[in-house]
């Protein structure tokens, strides 16, 4: 049977404020344990949460990006349970009247071919402290410097078809969250993590199957692996006369499988209701137009631009637009050497490849955007030939200077055209069999005599004047 | 309304309390009097009526995003029945 997979991702991105949603308590990662849990975040009695107005600005931020209705009334509720991480007893979230209703993003998926995926809704809540399971004497250490940092929970309609669509998703939100400056996305900081709904029904029934919840998966290599573990799991489990149950699961990468953490049976009764301690949120449509003006240029109409007045390929300016950093480093690289494509072949192909072999990210680049395009500008006007580029790339990237500097020292500059031509005249003559050949109609044999002119002149020629007086004494 | 022994049992739990097996027919039949009580305002017609969320009209004041907060960790850790390495210790919860 054929079957067909349904995902709903819930994405947790941690809001970049300085300080924490309720209370004044800085929220910089890495502190000391419990030296920014306050009052406020300890739960202790008497204490009453006040809500940070950048929190609400950045979830109406987010709301406009994806073209959803922006709740002019919103209510924070308690959401119960019981686990030291969360003194309060309860996590401060919202929900029947979360700050972000309905809207969509648009996916790329296989050939080119895009695809709308719903967000149901974005609420915003508290994030809850970190808990220390390795051995204090039999106990558990809880760290609360984490408790109470901002969250925006972005919930998505059952949309998703495959663990890459899934994928595409969560890099689109992740991107759109970066580009607004609300999030500063890092996954290894657990600034952006997410949980995945997912299900399989036979293909063409209308009706979903049972879905498990997978918890907690922190990278796009993780949500595409477990989830097709998961998809796997159901399937066998169906096809075998079984039955899914409706769970909690956790994925472990390293054994690459999900197991069980609880079931619906054991699952929590959150017992929501609104929190006294917070008046509802009002937001007025003045509020939501001031913070739409200040809105940045979203990915979308980056790339439109990019292709429009840069005059770039679909494809480079959907990956060129994909990070904010990695737009801002070609288009500062394009307006200094003044050459779009140049600038867009060097950064998508020579840069990338560098900065992924050594697990870089574009803002650690060894070469800045002025730096290349220094070089780039050089390459344009043929001062230097493309493989002298990428020693004097190399070089760049070593540390070495700018490309100016790098050409100066080590003496590069083409060959002139008296020098190709000693060249090309003694090639010709050591090698009158291939010349026979080309003079028969064999326009193949061209190649070999421009690989050997390169070689002769290691590299200083340049091929296109190569091509050129080769043909002419060639005729 | 009336709750049954369960229903005590499982509030209870809920809100980890530890309740003794003998009052348990004694906290079913108060708790359901507030609930009957409760159940008086069903005839109330409120169907013009939108949801409140807070007794107060008024809304939310905000505060600036501003770190205003020092870090008091050793006079509230006085408090805590067991600290380490700056650690609030509490039983072990992993299960």
């Amino acid at each position: 049977m054929e079957w067909e997979t349904v995902i709903g991702l819930e994405i947790h991105t941690q809001l970049a404020t300085k300080s924490k949603i309720f209370s004044g308590a800085s929220t910089a990662y890495g502190a000391v344990p419990n030296t920014q849990a306050c009052a406020v975040d300890l739960g202790l009695p008497g204490v009453l949460p006040v809500l940070n107005k950048e929190v609400v600005t950045m979830a109406i931020k987010f709301g406009l990006a994806i073209g959803a209705e922006v709740a002019h009334r919103s209510v924070f509720a308690r959401k119960n349970y019981f686990y030291p991480d969360l003194p309060k007893g309860y996590q401060i979230s919202q929900m029947d009247l979360p700050i972000v209703g309905k809207g969509s993003v648009e996916i790329e998926i296989e050939d080119g071919k895009t695809k709308i995926v719903g967000v149901t809704r974005a609420h915003l809540e508290e994030d809850a402290g970190k808990s220390l399971h390795e051995d204090y004497h039999g106990m558990t250490g809880i760290d609360l410097n984490r408790a109470g940092t901002p969250l925006l929970e972005i919930v998505s309609e059952p949309d998703m078809r495959s663990a890459k669509e899934a994928v595409a998703y969560m890099k689109k939100i992740h991107s759109l969250v970066r580009y607004l400056e609300i999030s500063d996305g890092n996954m290894q900081e657990g600034s952006f993590r997410c949980d995945a709904n997912v299900s399989v029904r036979p293909k063409g029934q209308k009706e979903f199957g049972t879905r498990t919840e997978l918890k907690n998966i922190n990278s796009f290599k993780f949500v595409e692996k477990a989830i097709n573990i998961e998809v796997e799991r159901q399937i066998d489990i169906i096809e075998s006369g079984g039955k899914i149950v409706q769970e909690t699961r956790l994925y472990d990468a390293d054994k690459n499988e999900t197991r069980s953490m609880r079931s619906k049976e054991e699952a929590m009764d959150y017992r929501y209701f609104p929190d006294p301690d917070l008046l509802p949120v009002e937001i007025t449509e003045d509020d939501i137009r001031s913070i739409e003006k200040d809105l940045p240029e979203l990915p979308a109409v980056k790339q439109a631009r990019f292709e429009k007045d840069m005059g770039l390929s679909n494809y480079d300016a959907a990956i060129l637009t994909s990070d904010k950093d990695l737009a801002a480093f070609f288009e500062e690289a394009a307006n200094k050497s003044g050459q779009a494509k140049l600038a867009a072949n060097w950064v998508i192909g020579d840069l990338s490849g560098r900065l992924n072999k050594e697990d870089k990210s574009i803002t650690d680049s060894p070469i800045t955007a002025e730096m290349l395009a220094g070089m780039i500008k050089r390459l344009a006007e043929n001062a230097i030939t493309s493989k002298m580029a990428k020693e004097v790339f190399d070089a760049m990237w070593n540390g070495e200077g700018d490309a100016d500097q790098i050409i100066e020292k080590r003496g590069l500059k083409p060959a002139d055209s008296g020098e190709v031509e000693k060249i090309i005249d003694e090639i010709i003559a050591n090698n009158p069999d291939q010349v026979e050949q080309f003079k028969a109609g064999k326009g193949k044999v061209m190649g070999f005599f421009v690989g050997q002119v390169m070689k002769a002149s290691k590299g200083k020629a340049d091929p296109a004047q190569v091509n050129k007086i080769l043909s002419e004494k060639l005729k | 309304m009336s709750l049954d022994s369960d229903d005590v049992k499982k509030i209870a739990n809920l809100a980890r309390l530890q309740i003794d097996e003998a009052d348990i027919p004694d906290y079913a039949k108060n708790l359901s009097n507030i609930l009957d009580l409760v159940e008086q305002m069903d005839a109330a017609d409120t169907d013009k009526v939108s949801p409140m969320a807070h007794p107060l009209d008024a809304v939310q004041r905000l505060r600036p995003d501003a770190v205003t907060e020092e870090n008091q960790r050793e006079h509230f850790q006085e408090h805590a029945p067991k600290v380490e390495d700056g650690l609030y210790l509490v039983p072990q919860v992993i299960e």
